[in-house]
């Protein structure tokens, strides 16, 4: 009962504040939001990922060049590792029990050239392994063949958008004529439309060129023997097999042709999707924590501020504390009016800043990120604990200035002012 | 009712002890009608504090209803306000953003009970301001605050309305005014004490201490002048 009129004093004294209550609010509302935001669109990365791994399906090896002197996830990034892997290694692991097929891929965007039209494109040289692993079909025309590879022709398959936009129709692409790095290549087919990877790739955008004939027309990079390089390698494993055999198998034949000893480090790393998936998790997590941390700085600078007024607030309403408490007013009725207040305002700047953030990241999860959209939620969990922590931060702020209230001399706090 | 027996009340201001009531033994019965004069600095605003249970003695003994008010604690002595005591104060302290009928409410709140906006106009019929319930105080007379000031204190049905300079800011009728709601209060049964250091205004009670330096220098019977 009691607390009903408290609630209604409390809302009072906001409205009689309003430009006051809506500053004091701001810090909570930009807390609230910012936290929020930020953990939504941690969601969404993460729901991204998750679904980009289910999508690559289970049997599926990466091996990487890496750095066998680098520490942790430092040996797979670009340029610190190694270029150690051939074209060779790949035909190598492709001939093992476990495996299906191995695709050397190498990749970069390049520029593709068509009279007055240009667009850019990730290319990828590769071998005809490529379009079983990753299970493309043809628009028209055919994928590279093994002649193909073995002759470095000047060959070039198209993505279903890529050849639209540059020749009108997939059908008419075929036989056409693309420059690429000033070098003419002909198109010989164009793959079916497939979407959006949700690696945040668009498939329709992409072209595939042997991968000898982008080692040696377009991008060359090789390894320390003078060999040409292979960037990334794509291995199916036979279902006959768990990914450990294979990835055993691939770890001593490619320690074999490598010549490493029994006590050296691989100079390369065999990962599956679901390991990859975990580091890129623990990258997420580690982010959303990080940008949640800081979010809460606001949270506390809000906190404060609800502190400060609240302070203001007892010493100018210091009088009617003290007529309270002459008519009646218990210590812990003033404790309960000023604490309600405080949770009051704060509750009330968590509310907009739950609203701000939940059309905020309504508004993100619309925006076209390149192909892909961050589906960022603002999930029910994320609303209580939102409500929770504001009425909690309020009742923290809250607490001193109420007990500073609740200890007022009735007598002095009469005759103040 | 009242019964304070040598009481001494010393205030600590920065270094010094200042002695606001020294030995102060006064009886006050049920039905009285009181006023408490002297001039500032007299004692005369702590001993009414005392008596509203606002304030302790620092020696000596306040005895209200049986009852050593001295041994009460803080959460004590709040219900001993709401439930024995009207206080009236000079500036009259309503809240002004709460209508007449909030303010005469308030006491409720903390006293909890039913029916209390009900009980709230009840007070306000006595003191002749129920057409004016749903106004401001800012909306009010000075003689107007006063008497919804009068129904707050009345609200909780108190054996004692304690007030300090009650028409210490008002002209000459609503002087009268609020006298005449005292007086009629009186004739009720409740006891009323009045702080004033207008001699004519303590005299329209039946009985009138002066005060000087913390002591009582006259207690007497006065004549109902009206």
């Amino acid at each position: 009962m009691k607390l009903i009129v408290f609630f209604g004093i409390a809302i009072q004294s906001m409205l009689a504040n309003k430009l006051r209550s809506v500053l004091t609010m701001l810090g909570m509302i930009i807390g609230v939001g910012a936290v929020i935001i930020l953990m939504s669109v941690g969601a969404g990365l993460q729901n991204m990922i998750t679904s980009t791994f289910e999508e690559l399906g289970t049997n599926l090896l990466f091996v990487h060049p890496s750095n066998p002197e680098a520490p942790g996830l430092a040996a797979l990034a670009p340029g610190y590792a190694i270029n150690s892997l051939t074209t060779d290694d790949a035909e190598a692991i492709g001939r093992l029990r476990s495996v299906e097929a191995a695709v050397p891929t190498n990749e970069n965007f390049v520029r593709l050239v068509v009279g007055n039209d240009d667009a850019v494109a990730m290319m990828h040289g590769s071998t005809p392994g490529y379009r079983q692993v990753y299970g493309f079909d043809m628009a028209a025309g055919q994928f590279i063949s093994d002649v193909n590879v073995a002759r470095r022709d000047m060959v070039v398959v198209l993505g279903h958008n890529i050849a639209e936009d540059l020749f009108g129709d997939a059908n008419d692409a075929v036989g056409q004529m693309v420059k690429i790095k000033d070098k003419r290549f002909t198109v010989i087919g164009v793959m079916a439309p497939r979407g959006l990877s949700s690696f945040g790739f668009s498939w329709d955008e992409l072209s595939v060129t042997p991968i000898t004939t982008y080692q040696t027309r377009l991008f060359s990079q090789k390894t320390p023997a003078g060999e040409d390089a292979v960037q990334q390698m794509s291995v199916q494993v036979g279902n006959a097999w768990t990914l450990e055999e294979a990835t055993e198998e691939i770890k001593n034949v490619l320690r074999k042709r490598h010549r490493i000893g029994a006590d050296e480090d691989d100079d390369f790393t065999v990962i599956s999707p679901e390991q990859l998936m975990g580091t890129f998790e623990t990258i997420t997590i580690a982010l959303t924590v990080f940008l949640g941390l800081i979010g809460s700085i606001s949270l506390l600078v809000g906190s404060i501020g609800i502190m400060n007024i609240m302070l203001v607030s007892v010493t100018e309403r210091t009088r009617e504390i003290g007529l309270r408490k002459a008519i009646g007013a218990k210590r812990r009725d003033i404790l309960l009016q000023f604490l309600l207040e405080a949770a009051m305002l704060s509750l009330s700047g968590g509310a907009i800043g739950l609203i701000g953030a939940w059309l905020i990241t309504e508004g993100i999860s619309l925006v076209d990120l390149g192909g892909f959209t961050l589906d960022a939620v603002v999930s029910p969990v994320i609303v209580i604990v939102a409500i929770l922590v504001s009425v909690f931060i309020g009742l923290v702020s809250g607490i001193y200035p109420a007990m500073r209230a609740a200890r007022l001399n009735p007598i002095d706090a009469l005759h103040y002012g | 009712m009242i019964e304070l027996k040598n009481v001494t009340k010393v205030y600590r201001m920065g270094k010094v002890d200042i002695l606001a009531l020294r030995g102060v033994s006064v009886t006050i019965e049920r039905g009285e009608m009181m006023s408490i004069v002297g001039a500032s600095g007299s004692g005369k605003s702590t001993l009414m504090n005392m008596i509203g249970f606002l304030d302790t003695p620092s020696e000596g003994q306040y005895i209200f209803d049986g009852i050593d008010v001295g041994e009460l604690n803080d959460n004590r002595l709040a219900v001993m306000r709401s439930r024995e005591i009207g206080f009236v104060f000079q500036d009259y302290n309503l809240l002004s953003r709460a209508t007449a009928v909030s303010n005469v409410e308030l006491p409720l709140v903390y006293a909890g009970g039913t029916r209390k906006r009900h009980r709230a106009l009840e007070a306000l019929e006595r003191v002749g301001l129920a057409a004016r319930a749903n106004h401001k105080p800012t909306e009010l007379s000075g003689g107007e605050q006063q008497r919804v000031a009068i129904a707050r204190a009345l609200v909780n049905n108190p054996a004692l309305v304690l007030a300090d300079e009650p028409t210490g800011n008002l002209d000459s009728s609503a002087t009268a005014e609020i006298l005449e709601i005292f007086q009629a209060l009186n004739k009720e049964g409740i006891t009323v004490i009045m702080v004033t250091h207008e001699m004519d205004i303590a005299a329209r009670a039946k009985r009138m201490i002066r005060l000087m330096d913390g002591q009582i220098i006259s207690d007497e019977k006065t004549g109902m002048k009206k």
